[in-house]
């Protein structure tokens, strides 16, 4: 499977990172002058090629949306109808009430199957991924199996916290975004928000 | 390259011994009397990080470091950070312009882009557009430095056309500050400017790549070597204990409230105990604690500067005066000694 990473910021290159580490094909995209791209891939995330987010999209199983929230909107969407997406983004500065950014993203990339995860956690606590417990949450039910398997291999335990709709479960102001939660305590936290 | 040891602080309004606030005005005057000490002590800078919010009134931080110059002969003093983004680069080159002629010779700045965010609405900037500001904005900052007259335009303010900007200065060390965007390190790079990590959460070696990546870059760009500092939140007592305990209710506090509007977690118990251990970004603690952290990171980050950013909303004057001592009649020279 070959993942495709939009975003060479804080968080594109660690999961560029893990991925690779996996074993997985990686490209990475960025904003900005291609060869600075380029630099910053070689030295952060090593083994990943550095293209256009059209190309990386285009050849790409899995999509990882790593840049922030307000470049989504230049993201072409064409490209990712049938792909598998996976929503790491937060509106930042956080919004008065989560509003999903997954469900705008699923809105907008039409045909893809997105998947909210990995939003929750800092990316400087992202490795090692340690066992560490992410929720995910989509509808689609071979895309949720795909991205519970890549967090899998990465080092990650998936758990799982509903459709798209319960991405808002992750994000900011929730009590699981940004803290070290474990497995059992995602689950308390939904059965919580689903009674 | 010279090593080199400074402070940082961001001006949280202290308290007096029985918890109660002090004065915005008194806050402020308790920092000049920190960044005197700081200069008696022996160490190389004082820095001060813009802010704007009740709880850290330092908007006006080139004014204060002025009122330390006067004051002081061997101290360099600059930001730490300006937030450039939501400022006028012709502005801060006069403050800073300005600023290094009272200090006759010892200004220094740190460009950020700004993970603090007040000052974006203050300023009637949009939060969205804090990349391109940056950007451009540094451009023209590294322009006025070159000196003579300069022509210029952008999106960003008014076109300058062979204008003279005053006063005229000697350069002064420019460093940018970089929170975990390898971007921003390239532009530093390519620029020509120190790079000034800010090191505030998770393991301080993870940053290592960075150092390599603005080395490789430097070269690239056609620069010769420049300094790599490191900048990380601490606090320094007699013992661990002490330091830890003086330390923990008022990162609980600032942190868990800052998390509010930043997007990040609460401390808890084992997260504090996580960050000051060897593994962690905290460096609270005894002196030999701090000293054996801090050379182990500058080390492994190929670091020739540390900037230890002391104070923590609520922590009293007295308590941060003796950090100072400590850290520069101890820490400092325990790490100089590991370094050599």
């Amino acid at each position: 499977m070959k993942i495709a990473v939009l975003g060479a910021g804080h968080v594109g290159p660690v999961i560029a990172r893990l991925a690779l580490a996996a074993g997985y094909e990686v490209a990475i995209a960025g904003s900005g002058d291609p060869s600075r791209i380029e630099m910053i891939t070689d030295f952060l995330a090593p083994g990943a090629v550095a293209t256009s987010a059209a190309d990386a999209v285009a050849d790409a199983d899995l999509v990882v949306l790593a840049i922030p929230w307000h470049r989504f909107g230049s993201v072409e969407p064409a490209t990712f109808a049938g792909k598998v997406v996976i929503d790491s983004m937060n509106h930042w500065p956080p919004a008065e009430a989560p509003l999903g950014t997954s469900e705008e993203v699923a809105a907008r990339l039409v045909g893809a199957h997105v998947v909210k995860t990995l939003n929750h956690v800092a990316y400087q606590d992202m490795e090692p991924a340690a066992g560490r417990a992410v929720g995910y949450a989509g509808d689609a039910p071979a895309a949720l199996g795909a991205v519970a398997d890549f967090l899998a291999r990465l080092g990650f335990d998936p758990v799982p916290v509903g459709p798209l709709t319960a991405g808002r479960l992750l994000e900011p102001g929730s009590p699981l975004f940004g803290v070290a939660a474990t497995r059992q305590e995602f689950e308390n936290f939904v059965k919580e928000q689903q009674s | 390259m010279t090593t080199t040891f400074g402070l940082d602080t961001f001006g949280d309004v202290t308290h007096d011994a029985d918890g109660t606030p002090l004065s915005h005005g008194q806050t402020i005057r308790d920092l000049v009397e920190q960044g005197v000490l700081a200069d008696q002590v022996g160490l190389d800078f004082f820095g001060i990080g813009e802010h704007h919010t009740p709880d850290m009134p330092l908007s006006a931080a080139d004014v204060v470091l002025a009122a330390i110059a006067a004051r002081t002969s061997s101290i360099h003093l600059g930001s730490a950070v300006t937030v450039l983004s939501s400022d006028d680069p012709v502005r801060v080159y006069q403050r800073f312009s300005t600023l290094n002629a009272v200090s006759d010779g010892r200004a220094e700045i740190i460009l950020g882009r700004g993970s603090s965010v007040d000052s974006f609405p203050l300023f009637g900037y949009d939060l969205a557009d804090y990349e391109d500001l940056f950007e451009e904005k540094t451009h023209l900052f590294a322009e006025l430095l070159k000196g003579g007259k300069i022509t210029w335009e952008g999106k960003t303010r008014a076109a300058l056309h062979e204008q003279d900007v005053v006063p005229h200065t000697e350069p002064f060390p420019t460093w940018i500050g970089v929170g975990g965007s390898p971007q921003s390190v390239v532009r530093a790079a390519s620029y020509g400017f120190n790079l000034m990590l800010a090191i505030i959460g998770g393991h301080p070696g993870r940053f290592a790549p960075f150092s390599e990546l603005y080395k490789h870059a430097l070269e690239k760009f056609g620069h010769a070597p420049l300094p790599i500092g490191i900048h990380s939140p601490g606090h320094v007592a007699e013992t661990d204990e002490q330091a830890r305990e003086e330390f923990w209710p008022h990162y609980l506090d600032v942190i868990g409230r800052l998390g509010k509007t930043r997007g990040f977690a609460t401390p808890t118990p084992e997260s504090y105990a996580h960050e000051v251990g060897p593994h962690g970004a905290l460096f609270v603690g005894s002196p030999e604690t701090v000293a054996e952290k801090m050379a182990r990171t500058m080390k492994k980050l190929d670091a020739s500067r540390f900037d230890l950013k002391y104070g923590m909303g609520g922590l009293s004057h007295e308590s941060l005066m003796r950090g100072i001592e400590l850290y520069g009649t101890k820490v400092v020279p325990l790490v100089r000694d590991m370094l050599a």
